[in-house]
């Protein structure tokens, strides 16, 4: 217990449990799971959480990744409009509504154009060495125009049952679409902690100098990252069109950019890059998903949902500050000799600031 | 000169940054019309000096006087308003601004309407005037000058404020030979209207041409003053590195030199005209099998810049390398590493370790990147690597799994040393290996080095330390300013001595030749200024 309070994410554990006892205070059953008398699925609020939290455990993933190398990535939402589009259009030309072949080909072919505009990131960010927030930038911005171009601005629509079944099917009463969230994370957590990828990610993110020096090729490392990122993004594309078999280019993915980092955040991964932690990553998403389902089921106007948004993520990042928590050591027990050197100055720099 | 009383007075000045001791009870003088060099090696004080008397750092005790008036800088503007003004090594002027501008930045002529730009640009045209720059155009943007010029500009802006101190932080690192002339040109003029200029640079040759007086700092602390024509290169250098000529004189090579015929044997690594443009002029290097070869130098003379070519961590411009006989391209660390070369960077903290990786991690990143990071090295493998360097070098404390920001800086390099042994190297390059460690653990080092050449290894052995040079190697490559200037073979007679009279002796033969400083220049400063003064510059403004 003691080693899980030390951990960075343990606040985001906090604040989800925080934000249950909360719906359960306003209603007693919400806990309660059922099981559907016609399917034998689960069914309850922490069923549909779980739902909603796999597309961005996906993201937030490849976030992670990419945060450590010292980047960032922008372009997921649109990456996810991108993906969603191919697959809706690749559905409803090839038709087959019970055929798992196209709903392969439209997977198949998504995660390709996904894989491209990663690549079109890294390559920018690896080899032009653009700055990976305005690489990025770019390709959020022109993520959304492939997406419109694609789908020729219509919302589109399809029918494929095997794809649906991936965002809406159940498997031993369980919700398929979480089950592949949870298989796809742990690969890609197998994959960068068994190999040497998460401690070169890592090296990189630290020392970037350093690393070159002892010989890593970071070119490579970052592609690779941004790569995955955008395949992740892509999947999470799919689980999101997936649910309603329709693509609306101007919502699908919008600012799960956003989401992303946030999970990233909470899961105490420094975005000034570095050590990360995918386990973090995955309480952030939930939290996300928790604090998505919180808003709409308090009742709380969905004008006022980005500033509730905010305030639980500002009272997290504070809890994680180091800054914020030996200002609270030092309220506690204020050493003279320690005011004089470290409290005032912060101060003082502050007013600089100001003046 | 010496009469009047100085017109910057700096006494027992003490600053200390926690756990160091940057300056310890320093005195300085700076008197009116004379250009005066502030010496030391790297981590000697300069900068730090420099900036107590800026006012960019508070001094802990000691005074500064200025025309006879104590005085206490409480921020860079205090000491702009006591006359003292400073252009720092980069220049520091908004490129895209024009010429007229940045040299009244902040000083603009206010008029009734603001800024009055016409009686600006005419206060700039002045300003330059009095370096001889009245031929440039105030309205043009910064941008279209050279390097050369930026930096004449910032000196006006530095004097358009009547300023009675000029401080120059290293001008010359960036200009060709030529324009150092240009450049020594205006000081001297400036010197000749009373401005004291406080000058510093790496380039010794050019502290003998400019300077008339100099202090030497090592360590932090006061080493002395000097008129310059008083002290000659020889007791410079070794005043700077902190050994008397005895102390030089005594200490013999200590490894022995089977007469070894150079000539027979194909080297291991051979550079032909191997340079870079601004590091290091094309330079001919061969290194041999299980051979310690020392860089001896001082710092800034272009033996970090030579080893970071043959590494790849710089990209050589011209010349070629061959290894085993074979031409090779070495474009980055990571090619250098899959030759079998290793480079342990002087620059521990920024190049060498990553802090927050464990030992561990640390030791076994460069083999790691070899492999690729599809194959990672299997725990087990780890384990032995790890156990063998941290007993072999002995680190302390002996656990693989700290983070190595918590070891000491010896043990930090120990750990570098392994990372760069279990790559197995064929030519090891050690730059600095012992800089800033202790004792204990400088021995250990060295030792390391030793019975890294008895194995077959080939060491390039790099330290401001002439006498650990001297130890170590079987061959000295001497450079100085850029450029090698000569290659002693090891043996009992070689001292730390000889290497200091090579860099000495080759200052006054190049100093000659390059035309930057003549006989009589060198001799009365003074009149040679007079000479050459009233000439206008002959830099050309680069359009």
């Amino acid at each position: 217990m003691r080693e899980l309070i030390r951990k960075p994410f343990f606040w985001g554990l906090v604040a989800i449990f925080a934000l249950l006892a909360l719906n359960v205070l306003k209603d007693p059953t919400y806990l309660a799971l059922s099981i559907n008398p016609v399917n034998g699925n689960l069914v309850g609020n922490v069923v549909d959480i779980l739902r909603a939290s796999a597309p961005i455990l996906m993201i937030a993933v490849g976030m992670a990744l990419v945060i450590a190398t010292g980047g960032i990535d922008l372009s997921v939402g649109s990456v996810m409009a991108v993906s969603g589009a191919v697959s809706m259009v690749f559905l409803k030309d090839a038709g087959q509504s019970g055929s798992i072949g196209v709903a392969l080909g439209a997977i198949g072919l998504a995660l390709l154009v996904s894989a491209v505009l990663g690549a079109v990131n890294g390559v920018l960010v690896a080899y032009v060495g653009l700055q990976p927030f305005i690489s990025t930038l770019i390709m959020m911005l022109a993520g959304r125009g492939i997406a419109k171009v694609i789908t020729e601005g219509q919302n589109t629509s399809a029918t494929n049952d095997p794809f649906r079944w991936i965002a809406n099917g159940f498997v031993i009463g369980l919700p398929v679409v979480f089950l592949f969230a949870v298989a796809i994370v742990i690969v890609v957590a197998l994959v960068v902690r068994r190999s040497a990828l998460g401690l070169m990610i890592e090296a990189i993110g630290i020392n970037p100098k350093a690393s070159r020096m002892a010989g890593i090729r970071p070119s490579g490392l970052l592609l690779t990252v941004y790569i995955l990122s955008a395949v992740l993004a892509g999947v999470a594309g799919i689980m999101s069109v997936g649910t309603v078999m329709t693509v609306d280019v101007s919502r699908t993915g919008y600012q799960m950019e956003l989401d992303a980092i946030l999970a990233v955040v909470i899961g105490g991964t420094s975005l000034s890059g570095g050590k990360f932690s995918i386990g973090g990553a995955v309480v952030g998403a939930l939290l996300i998903a928790t604090l998505d389902k919180t808003i709409v089921f308090l009742g709380i106007s969905s004008s006022a949902t980005p500033a509730f948004k905010a305030i639980v993520i500002i009272v997290l990042c504070m809890l994680q500050s180091d800054r914020v928590r030996s200002w609270f050591v030092q309220r506690r027990k204020p050493p003279l000799a320690k005011l004089g050197t470290t409290g005032v100055p912060s101060k003082q720099e502050k007013q600089e600031v100001t003046a | 000169m010496s009469e009047a009383p100085p017109l910057v007075e700096m006494r027992d000045i003490s600053i200390e940054f926690p756990g160091v001791k940057a300056l310890d009870e320093v005195d300085f003088r700076l008197f009116q019309g004379e250009v005066h060099a502030l010496m030391g090696e790297n981590g000697a004080g300069k900068s730090t000096l420099i900036k107590a008397l800026t006012g960019v750092y508070k001094i802990d005790r000691g005074s500064i006087l200025v025309a006879g008036q104590e005085r206490q800088f409480h921020g860079t503007g205090d000491a702009q308003s006591a006359g003292i003004s400073t252009v720092y090594q980069e220049v520091n002027l908004v490129t895209n601004l024009s010429i007229g501008e940045n040299v009244m930045l902040g000083h603009e002529v206010r008029g009734a309407f603001g800024v009055n730009w016409r009686a600006t640009h005419r206060a700039a045209t002045e300003a330059l005037a009095g370096l001889g720059l009245d031929h440039l155009d105030t309205h043009k943007p910064l941008s279209t000058l050279s390097i050369a010029m930026q930096q004449l500009v910032a000196i006006s802006r530095a004097m358009a404020i009547k300023a009675k101190v000029l401080i120059l932080d290293e001008p010359t690192s960036s200009l060709d030979s030529a324009e150092v002339e240009g450049l020594f040109r205006i000081l001297r003029s400036l010197r000749d209207q009373g401005v004291a200029i406080l000058f510093v640079s790496h380039f010794i040759d050019q502290v003998y041409a400019i300077s008339d007086r100099l202090t030497i700092l090592r360590n932090g602390r006061y080493e002395g003053e000097y008129l310059t024509r008083d002290l000659d290169r020889h007791a410079l250098i070794s005043k700077m590195i902190g050994k008397d000529f005895g102390v030089l004189s005594a200490l013999g090579g200590n490894r022995r030199v089977e007469s070894r015929d150079y000539a027979a044997e194909a080297p291991l690594l051979a550079a032909k005209g191997v340079g870079r443009r601004g590091s290091i002029e094309p330079t001919d290097l061969d290194i041999h099998r299980g051979e310690v070869v020392g860089f001896a130098g001082l710092l800034g003379s272009g033996r970090t810049e030579l080893a970071r070519l043959l590494y790849g961590a710089d990209r050589a411009e011209e010349g070629e390398l061959a290894l085993h006989g074979k031409r090779v391209d070495i474009k980055s660390p990571a090619d250098g590493l899959g030759k079998r070369i290793a480079f342990s960077t002087e620059n521990r903290r920024d190049e060498g370790i990553i802090a927050d990786l464990t030992v561990r991690e640390n030791m076994i990143l460069a083999v790691q990147a070899e492999r690729g990071w599809a194959r990672p090295i299997p725990r087990k493998e780890q384990d032995e690597l790890v156990d063998k360097y941290i007993t072999a070098l002995n680190v302390r404390p002996a656990d693989p799994n700290r983070l190595i920001k918590n070891l000491s800086g010896g043990n930090q390099q120990k750990v570098l040393l392994g990372r760069w042994l279990a790559t197995n190297p064929e030519l090891l390059i050690l730059d600095e290996p012992t800089r800033g460690i202790d004792v204990g653990a400088k021995a250990e080092i060295q030792e390391a080095v030793a019975a890294l050449a008895e194995d077959g290894v080939s060491v390039v052995f790099i330290s401001s330390e002439l006498e650990e040079v001297v130890r170590l190697s079987e061959r000295i490559i001497v450079l100085k300013d850029h450029q090698k200037i000569g290659e002693i073979v090891n043996g009992r007679d070689v001292t730390a001595q000889q290497v200091v009279d090579i860099i000495a002796a080759h200052g006054l033969e190049a100093a000659a030749e390059s035309g930057i400083i003549d006989a009589e220049a060198d001799l009365h400063p003074v009149e040679a200024a007079h000479a050459t003064a009233p000439v206008p510059p002959t830099m050309e403004e680069d359009s």
